[in-house]
């Protein structure tokens, strides 16, 4: 598995996001990461949580298409014992999110500007220290790069994001194509 | 069963295995496994003791692949875990079904780097189909279940479970899951069996319609035990036939319709007649690369129709234009029935005699070969191997190492009927055979087993024969020994410009007195005078292990050859034939 670093979040033309059923055993975190770096599939986030029901968790996964086909991922995905079901969303038809938490330089000066470009993209302020400020910004993956890239111009001291989670568009043509469990 | 039974977690293993109608199990204890090892003496299963768990794991896989059951070996758990890596990556490769018990330190040590620790199921996690650690006594039954059904259904694979000292110890109430119960727990798992209906017609129309079809059988056609109803297929449609390395014996050689193994060192018939199809019909093969050789360049103009119980191999490499996902013989079964309505139909099949007049007549200029022995100089090894054959007993089942004795005992043998082939072919893991066909032998008792070994491969696990010996396990190897490791030497001949590294094996040992000393009948062959006495020795010895020796010829290659990475089209033959490579057009 490779992070794919020189864009690390992905845009729509080269990424793909699989919201994958596993069951809730020990070790399927590890079968699904090392099955992406067995096969040297490149991923752009990933992000584990338990569902409704305690027997599952759902992994959302940011794939990287570019260098390999999105339906052999899906296929050799699929056979993993633990794979229950994979849903494969467009980013193009699905709401996706994702939360950023970033410690920023803000001293008396430019506290203010910080401040209100955290406003514009309500942004909330988390802490406030003498000369920095940590900042929690949730939202689409795009308004993310847009805040992240405003905040370089201060000096980004530290910041993490989660990679990002994703449901369907609840529009008409929004039809996840659920990929039922054939695994062999 | 009506009161509730307590077992230890031991005991329950062992009567789980019982109950999956496992007979033999290959293996050796040690510490964190010894609790297994008290019930087993009191059990119906027969227990093998190796000399080395790779062994184990080899023999395993030799069991299954001529009986089509899952193999099963049982070793403890840190250097006798990492010493089974090898076989059951081996088995992962080549889709065989194995089950593997590992011991493993106590739950409350897991993690601690206690005495004989390792990760297990994190080193196995990508050579097994699937693996588990089991946490608790009461869960044994089910995961035994759940790892023969995982096994054996499906594309077939190894499954490992690791079992901890405390959880073989503790104690369990005894439940024996039912059918029910074991699918219900495995819900991402539901292979499918059945083939598209559509996509089988489409099939079938191909099949009628091509000018040129070949059906290209690999080991997946043995192991959906299709072979009757591939030949019905082939003989209905008088398709020509290859079998991969994987596939020999899925389709007998001396059938008209027969071209042998393509691939790397197939036959120039075989490499030639995919090149130029115009339909290639594969059942249960992969396309792997020893088989396509340049992907670019691999039967330019052949349609694919691509039958496979694994979804994920349709498209690996190349993209089919029919593929069918499902069990290769209730699928092919189908293709017979639609073309056979088709035909009714008024449908009629394109005619192949051309096709079929031409395949012959590369048959005819590009036979086998090689260059007999000057008078006195060393035995060629594919005349040890044309000698071996004509004098083995009917069903004698062939087990090979790798390198370049494995691709003779390939081309040179003779194979009549499934399940008579038994060798490594995606990881080509030296040191397979010894303990391969032990494995084969103790699953067919009644049959010949011989190993083609070479002198290189025989020195990674002959040590096995003493399991041979003390098991009464009596097999016959076939040493062929060119004192190099030989296939290695070819390539630094031919492509490293006869610059030879670290490939002499000179200064091997006694092999005659190894083999006596580890209980084994010892034979050296050194003329083809002696050639057919040894032999007849050697198949008339049923009370003993059996090694015979050929000391063969040292720079013999293996002919045809495709060079790594080369076009199927740039195939090398035989020098005598080279001069007549246009009538391959
Ligand atoms: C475990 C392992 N190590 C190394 C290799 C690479 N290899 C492939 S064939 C071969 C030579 C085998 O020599 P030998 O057993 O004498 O057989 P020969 O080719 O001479 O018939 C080697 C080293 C391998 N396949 N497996």
């Amino acid at each position: 598995m490779t992070i794919n670093a020189n864009n690390p979040y992905g845009d729509s033309r080269n990424h793909h996001i699989l919201s994958v059923l596993v069951q809730n055993r020990p070790g399927v975190l590890a079968r699904v990461a090392g099955l992406f770096a067995r096969r040297g599939y490149n991923i752009f986030s990933l992000a584990v949580a338990p569902t409704e029901d305690d027997d599952y968790s759902r992994i959302t996964i940011v794939v990287d298409i570019s260098a390999t086909p999105l339906e052999q991922i899906v296929k050799q995905l699929f056979k993993l014992i633990d794979v229950v079901r994979i849903t494969e969303l467009d980013p193009k038809k699905s709401v996706e999110r994702e939360l950023m938490v970033v410690t920023v330089r803000a001293d008396g000066e430019n506290r203010g500007q910080v401040v209100e470009l955290a406003n514009i993209f309500e942004a909330k302020v988390l802490a406030v220290g003498a000369d920095a400020m940590t900042i929690s910004l949730d939202g689409n993956p795009e308004k993310l790069d847009d805040f992240e890239d405003l905040l370089k111009g201060y000096g980004i001291v530290e910041s993490q994001r989660t990679g990002r989670v994703a449901l369907p568009k609840l529009d008409r043509e929004a039809r996840p194509r659920t990929l039922k469990g054939k695994a062999s | 069963m009506s009161a509730k039974e307590t077992l230890t977690g031991a005991e329950a293993l062992i009567r789980s295995l019982e109950l999956e109608n496992v007979e033999v199990m290959f293996g050796l204890p040690g510490g964190c496994i010894l609790p297994a090892y008290d019930p087993l003496l009191k059990s119906s299963i027969r227990h093998v003791l190796v000399r080395h768990e790779q062994g184990a794991g080899h023999m395993a896989q030799g069991y299954a692949h001529v009986t089509g059951r899952p193999g099963v070996a049982m070793v403890t758990s840190g250097p006798a875990a990492t010493n089974m890596v090898t076989p059951l990556c081996d088995a992962f490769m080549d889709s065989i079904p194995m089950v593997c018990i590992t011991g493993q330190v106590s739950t409350t040590a897991i993690g601690t780097d206690a005495f004989q620790e390792c990760d297990t199921v994190g080193i196995t996690r990508s050579v097994t189909k699937h693996n588990e650690l089991i946490m608790h006594p009461d869960d044994i039954p089910l995961a035994v279940r759940q790892a023969f059904h995982i096994a054996t259904t499906g594309r077939p694979g190894p499954v490992l479970l690791d079992l901890p000292k405390d959880v073989l110890q503790n104690t369990m109430t005894w439940h024996w899951p039912t059918d029910e119960e074991v699918l219900e727990s495995l819900p991402g798992y539901r292979p499918t069996v059945k083939g598209h209906p559509r996509m089988i017609k489409e099939a079938a129309k191909l099949l009628l319609a091509s000018e040129r079809p070949v059906l290209y059988l690999g080991g997946g056609v043995l192991k959906a035990r299709a072979a009757d109803a591939v030949r019905e297929l082939a003989e209905l449609l008088k398709t020509p036939v290859v079998t991969t390395l994987m596939a020999r014996g899925a389709f007998p050689d001396d059938h008209e319709l027969c071209y042998g193994m393509p691939g790397m060192h197939g036959t120039a018939t075989a490499i030639t007649a995919m090149q130029k199809a115009d339909l290639l019909c594969a059942l249960g093969a992969r396309f792997d690369d020893r088989v396509t050789g340049k992907v670019a360049t691999f039967a330019p103009d052949a349609k694919i129709i691509h039958v496979d119980i694994d979804p994920a191999e349709q498209g690996k490499v190349r993209k089919p234009d029919v593929p069918i996902v499902g069990d290769c013989r209730l699928i092919v079964e189908e293709i017979v029935k639609a073309v056979k309505e088709l035909l009714a139909e008024g449908t009629t099949q394109a005619d192949i005699t051309p096709w079929r007049s031409r395949v012959n007549g590369w048959k005819e200029q590009f036979p086998l070969t090689y260059d007999a022995s000057e008078p006195g100089a060393r035995l060629k090894p594919q005349f040890c191997l044309e000698k071996l054959r004509d004098a083995a007993p009917e069903d004698t089942i062939l087990v090979a190492g790798v390198g370049q004795h494995q691709m003779w005992a390939s081309l040179f043998w003779n194979f009549r009927k499934p399940y008579t082939w038994v060798n490594s072919g995606g990881l080509g893991t030296m040191g397979f055979s010894v303990p391969a066909a032990i494995g084969a032998k103790a699953a067919r008792p009644e049959a010949t087993v011989w190993a083609i070994d070479g002198d290189g491969c025989f020195q990674m696990t002959a040590q096995e024969l003493v399991t041979a010996t003390t098991e009464g396990i009596h097999v016959k190897i076939a040493i062929l020994n060119n004192t190099y490791l030989g296939m290695v030497r070819q390539w630094q001949e031919m492509f490293y410009g006869e610059r030879y590294s670290e490939v002499d094996l000179a200064g091997c040992p006694d092999f005659v007195k190894w083999a006596e000393a580890m209980g084994c009948v010892g034979i050296r062959v050194e003329s083809p005078e002696e050639i057919d006495a040894a032999i007849e020795k050697a198949n008339s010895i049923n009370d003993r292990s059996v090694v015979v020796e050929f000391r063969v010829e040292e720079f013999e290659k293996v002919f045809p050859m495709v060079p790594a990475g080369a076009s199927n089209d740039d195939v090398l033959l035989h020098p005598t034939q080279e001069s007549r490579r246009e009538y391959l057009k």
